[in-house]
């Protein structure tokens, strides 16, 4: 079993990509997987803590995992059926170009 | 996240997604690992890819880094430093080598359990979520006709 600190370094690398990727791409598409990327990294975290912390047999972790998992998903589901309208109605996936209600 | 075709990105996606589950049957959250593999790899990268078909039509090949990426790739680098940096430098948490032992096949049968007992509230309110984000997503994407908007 590798000791905790790798699993955590693993995660802020994980969350790390997504942030730069959410912040430096201006595909609206990637700008939503880089969210869940960060997503992924913090339910990593919740596993490893339950994993190596006190009292494994209280399942608090995985169950916020599911919980995590779930909102996951139905934040991508949104956002893509978001995404197509947009695309629908401007022609674009280009977050920067999606600029009506720039005053 | 720096591939120029997005297609390619999305199947990237799906590879670390299947690395990320397998880390997560290490660390002997089996149910987790699955359902990971169930609901990221199975449903939402097919979903990323049917968007990026979808939305593809007109435009040509997007996804080159247009915006000067200095900025984020900073705010983002400084990030992981200070991340890393806390890790560490934590004492507590380096000290952590072994874990608790626990029965895998424990895990596995009291999930259920605790759904349904413990914490059947949030349970109750995860599926009216879903259904309201599944209904609220159809509605979105759906064709508008010409005489409703």
């Amino acid at each position: 079993m590798n000791p905790l600190h790798q699993y955590l370094l693993l995660s802020a690398m994980l969350f790390s990509v997504g942030l730069a990727g959410a912040l430096v791409r201006r595909h609206a598409i990637l700008v939503l997987v880089g969210i869940e990327l960060m997503l992924n990294a913090a339910n990593l975290n919740f596993l490893a803590f339950w994993r190596y912390g006190g009292n494994p047999e209280a399942l608090t972790g995985i169950m916020f995992v599911i919980f995590a998992i779930a909102v996951a998903a139905a934040e991508a589901a949104v956002g893509l059926a978001l995404i197509i309208s947009i695309y629908r109605h401007l022609r674009t996936s280009n977050v920067d170009e999606v600029n009506k209600l720039n005053g | 996240m720096s591939l120029r075709n997005l297609v390619h990105s999305a199947l990237c996606l799906a590879v670390s997604l299947v690395g990320l589950a397998l880390i997560y049957l290490g660390l002997d959250a089996e149910f987790i690992g699955w359902i990971q593999i169930l609901v990221y790899v199975g449903a939402v990268s097919i979903l990323i890819v049917f968007a990026i078909l979808l939305t593809r039509g007109t435009e040509a090949p997007a996804g080159r880094i247009t915006f000067a990426p200095w900025s984020g790739l900073i705010i983002a680098g400084a990030v992981f430093a200070t991340l890393a940096w806390t890790v560490i430098k934590s004492k507590a948490l380096t000290e952590i080598t072994g874990n608790p032992s626990l029965d895998v096949s424990f895990v596995v049968k009291n999930i259920g359990g605790k759904l349904v007992a413990e914490y059947v509230l949030p349970l109750q309110v995860m599926g009216l979520l879903l259904t309201a984000a599944l209904i609220g997503a159809v509605i979105i994407a759906l064709h508008e006709r010409k005489g409703l908007k």
